[in-house]
């Protein structure tokens, strides 16, 4: 047997509400602590409690983290679909299970560890009550004993899981030594995967993009978050909070130099965050698609009006309620062309947690530089699962406010200002903040010449929607550019957002597998810098990767460069809930290049599908 | 030639002009312009500069009215029915602005009453009034959710579905300070304009504007002469400023007296033996009546001078959070260090 060493994904398959997240972390983060590179991604369901749920943790010793289709090591504690998710895998692969279950009848081409979980929980735990929530950690230590974790590792990554809690640390740790007790006692290893400590995440963080966000939110000096609780979005404000009570109250009076405001609806907090920017304050929300849409008429206002605000849309399934615990890059088109009427909105896409926390910073100051909403693009599987980082870099900028008189410049400047005057030929106006002192100026969503008076003239109204056309262009050139590789290659591939990892992944598997090599752009912002049209035209094919089913990405080049310019570009689609992988990339390209037949990619993707990939009938939720 | 005519000014100095606004495009005998009119009246009486005030509304012909007056306050027409979260946000960004918000009864009553029940929740320092009139104005004329049942539009067609009273839901929902005028009352609406100013917390008045162009025909239950006709004031409203040192002789079995929160001093007179303003049940007891027999009570109709309001609950620091510097809103390196270290 030809061991396979720091390059396999484990599955566990639990319920909703059995805590087994904890349980899961634990055993990424040994992992991670063993220099490997990690990810974890977890598949839930939308409900409170009692539904099957999956967490995958990949290992990979060259820094892979995409999600992976296969599954290598599957831990079966969940009765519901034990069966289904045994008879998913590919041969060859490992089974770890809760012996009653007697999954060892069903198949002979796999590894199967029996495991007595209640046998061996009720010799640790005396509370009963307590027995289903400490059974976890015994897997865990089956796994360290299976696979070849340091049981040091994974005490230290329990003791930093449980913090204070001491009595509940030393509780699961019982378990999870009498997990490798057991496995030593009574499991003979016959499955090819291990764990070897290399180096490759010394210094390195594990961190959620949500949380990264609400710290890049905080580094940029936001100073009113306004927001409503929704799916996959809900954890950045509530970290935010967290981190604005620890470290944004004035240690001298205890009172607090931000507001945050749970709203009553997604309106409601758009129209707090347009009221703070319209008066000076850096604002934020966070929401997602549904959110989105609610807050579209306020959003044209924000563009019309020239105000600005930061808006978090982290993206999940849709349409409409759609899959609210499913991953997407489904809002990209309609937010980009946000509200009635002819409106541009300036987005930013994150592709990793560390980008989160720079974009957010650079969405607060584009927000003031343009005069309008500025939205990070961020999705659930960026959001809300865990990924490895090198540790954020200290802000020291000097934050852009953008283009706002004081009461001395305006008199200064005599009967001359008018708020929607294109001064520098940009087509960015200047504004005052509303102060005592501070010149007035009347702000309306309504018709308005340069000086912010009402008209209807036909004249006024195609001057100032072409200056808003103007600073579209402006913006163009100031928003982050693509990261750009270029290579002696036809084909190229555009990506954007979290399909960055599997891109990465897929284009060393077309390489190898095929010879192909390929140039690639990640783009990070609409509208779309000078490069993009550049490297576009730069290549014969271009195929650009979305997590969507229309092409949305492509819907705004053609919408937004020279006719004919995206005439080569052809589309690689991914949008069943699940984070794009990159065998479904390299099968994809593979494909329209000519060199595999649809029908071969087809039948491979029909096996090896985990249950987790198969439809379950989930009841509705939000 | 004699001596040039003293301009009048008020008490910081300033004369009447920065207090008016820019010409109306109401229609003429319009109510709303009446009220517009009271606005200018009491912010120039009160002594507060209109530099100092932010002045919002949402969509309609009432919505239309803060470029009518205090031109040099700082204004924002926003869209229907959510005025109330851009009032918020923009006292959350400056808590020091004074903060005038107007509404209509539609955009209030339908669109906005979400955002209407929640800005009574938190009870926003914001003088809210509700410009009256039971119809949509500027798309001509069809009923709102204030129109009485039977009341008819022009082409005498009934309204048949009951009314939304706004201050009795304001007084349910917790509002602070919830008031009922008449466009055509210039003394009652003058002395709560006042009284609000002063107010910290939500000021709800509700005022009957009749529309003279859709909703002033007989068979109309918001028409100058049926308003007029059924008008229950409740009890005169003596508002005195903080800065004005008046004794006022009054009788405390027909009176009750209210400080405020700046120091000004309210009297009003009792409409019945039982009644106190700062009484919600007896509140609801006289809209209840009142409306049973066909009337609307008019005057300070309820009042909690001392509720806390949103903008000091959040405890925030007292620079607004606007004009906070970077070094006070960016948290030094050492913070970042720790939270890298706690996701190592």
């Amino acid at each position: 047997m030809n061991k396979v060493v720091n390059d396999f994904s484990i599955q566990v398959a639990t319920v909703n509400g059995s805590g087994s997240q904890t349980a899961n972390l634990v055993l990424l983060r040994s992992i991670f602590q063993m220099g490997i590179p990690v990810s974890g991604k977890n598949m839930f369901p939308s409900n409170i409690a009692g539904l099957p749920t999956w967490y995958t943790v990949r290992a990979n010793r060259d820094g892979f983290i995409a999600r992976k289709k296969e599954v290598d090591f599957l831990v079966a504690m969940n009765a519901e679909t034990a069966r289904e998710d045994v008879m998913t895998l590919e041969p060859g692969r490992a089974v770890l299970y809760d012996e009653p279950l007697k999954l060892n009848q069903l198949r002979t081409d796999l590894t199967f560890y029996p495991v007595p979980f209640d046998k061996i929980v009720a010799t640790v735990c005396t509370d009963a009550k307590l027995r289903r929530l400490v059974k976890n950690m015994i897997y865990d230590g089956v796994l360290s004993e299976l696979l070849g974790i340091e049981m040091g590792e994974m005490e230290k990554a329990l003791r930093k899981q449980f913090g204070k809690k001491v009595k509940a640390a030393d509780l699961n740790m019982g378990a999870l030594k009498a997990g490798a007790d057991y496995a030593k006692q009574h499991l003979t290893k016959a499955d090819p995967f291990a764990v070897e400590r290399m180096n490759k995440t010394g210094g390195m963080i594990l961190i959620e993009g949500n949380t990264a966000a609400a710290l890049g939110a905080m580094f940029a000096g936001v100073t009113v978050v306004a927001w409503y609780p929704i799916t996959p979005s809900s954890s950045l404000p509530e970290a935010l909070i967290g981190y604005l009570k620890k470290y944004r109250v004035d240690p001298a009076t205890g009172k607090a130099t931000y507001a945050v405001v749970q709203a009553e609806d997604e309106i409601a907090s758009i129209g707090m965050v347009l009221g703070a920017g319209w008066a000076g304050a850096r604002a934020m929300t966070s929401t997602s698609g549904p959110g989105v849409s609610l807050m579209s008429e306020f959003a044209g206002l924000a563009y019309y009006a020239e105000i600005p605000g930061v808006v978090f849309d982290i993206q999940r399934v849709g349409p409409s309620t759609g899959l609210p615990t499913r991953t997407a890059q489904g809002d990209i088109a309609s937010t980009a062309l946000l509200s009635h009427g002819d409106t541009k909105q300036i987005l930013l896409i994150p592709s990793s947690v560390e980008e989160c926390f720079e974009l957010a910073q650079d969405a607060f100051d584009l927000a003031e530089r343009f005069q309008q909403l500025v939205f990070v693009m961020s999705d659930l599987d960026l959001g809300m699962n865990t990924w490895m980082s090198t540790p954020f870099t200290y802000p020291d900028r000097v934050y852009d406010r953008g283009k706002v008189l004081t009461a001395e410049n305006v008199k200064a400047l005599g009967a001359e200002w008018g708020r929607y005057r294109d001064v520098d030929g940009d087509g960015i106006p200047y504004r005052t903040i509303p102060d005592t002192g501070m010149p007035s100026y009347f702000t309306r969503g309504s018709g308005h010449n340069e000086r912010g008076q009402y008209s209807e003239r036909p004249d006024d109204y195609q001057r100032n929607v072409d200056r808003l056309a103007r600073k579209h262009e402006t913006a163009k050139q100031q928003v982050p550019a693509p990261i750009v590789e270029d290579a002696d290659a036809e084909v190229a591939i555009v990506a954007y957002g979290t399909s960055h990892w599997a891109v990465v992944e897929a284009r060393t598997q077309l390489e190898k597998e095929a010879g192909l090599k390929t140039a690639y752009m990640r783009l990070r912002a609409f509208p779309f810098p000078a490069e993009v049209d550049a490297f576009i035209a730069r290549y014969k094919r271009v195929y650009l990767v979305e997590q969507n089913r229309d092409a949305q990405m492509k819907m705004l080049l053609r919408i937004e460069l020279p006719a004919g310019a995206t005439n080569h570009v052809r589309s690689v689609l991914h949008y069943n809930g699940l984070p794009i992988d990159a065998r479904s990339i390299t099968d994809d390209i593979l494909v329209q290049e000519g060199r595999k037949a649809r029908d071969t990619v087809e039948a491979a993707a029909a096996v090896g599908r985990g249950a987790a990939a198969v439809a379950t009938a989930a009841r509705e939720g939000e | 030639m004699g001596e040039p005519v003293k301009a009048k000014t008020n008490r910081i100095g300033l004369e009447m002009a920065p207090y008016r606004g820019g010409k109306t495009t109401l229609c003429a005998g319009c109510g709303h312009n009446a009220i517009s009119e009271r606005i200018i009246d009491a912010f120039f009486e009160m002594g507060v500069n209109p530099r100092d005030v932010i002045k919002l509304s949402g969509i309609g012909c009432s919505s239309k009215t803060p470029a009518y007056f205090l031109a040099d306050a700082h204004g924002f027409n926003s869209v229907h029915g959510r005025m109330p979260s851009v009032a918020t946000g923009a006292l959350l960004a400056n808590r020091k602005m004074i903060a005038i918000g107007v509404s209509g009864d539609g955009d209030t009553g339908a669109i906005g009453i979400g955002q209407f029940v929640h800005l009574m929740r938190r009870n926003v320092p914001l003088v809210y009034i509700i410009e009256d009139n039971g119809c949509y104005g500027l798309t001509k004329g069809q009923f709102s959710p204030t129109a009485d049942v039977g009341s008819t539009q022009k082409n005498g067609q009934p309204n048949d579905l009951p009314p939304i009273d706004t201050c009795m839901l304001a007084v349910q929902l917790g509002a602070s300070f919830v008031a009922r005028s008449f466009s055509g009352d210039k003394k009652q609406l003058l002395a709560i304009l006042k009284a609000a100013i002063a107010h910290r917390g939500t000021a709800m008045i509700d005022v009957l504007s009749p529309c003279v162009t859709f909703n002033d025909h007989e068979g109309s239950t918001k028409s100058y002469a049926y308003v007029k006709e059924h008008d229950e004031p409740g009890g005169e409203v003596n508002f005195v400023p903080f800065f004005e040192d008046i004794s006022v002789e009054y009788d405390p079995g027909t009176t009750t007296a209210v400080t405020m929160h700046d120091g000004s001093k309210l009297y009003l007179k009792k409409v019945a033996e039982e009644y106190n303003p700062t009484d919600k049940l007896a509140a609801m007891r006289l809209m209840h009546e009142t409306h049973a027999r066909g009337e609307f009570a008019t005057g300070i109709l309820y009042i909690e001078p001392d509720k806390d309001d949103f903008v000091n609950q959040l405890n925030l620091v007292d620079t607004p959070l606007a004009f906070l510097p970077t070094g006070t809103v960016r948290p030094g390196r050492e913070v970042l260090d720790a939270v890298m270290e706690e996701h190592r």
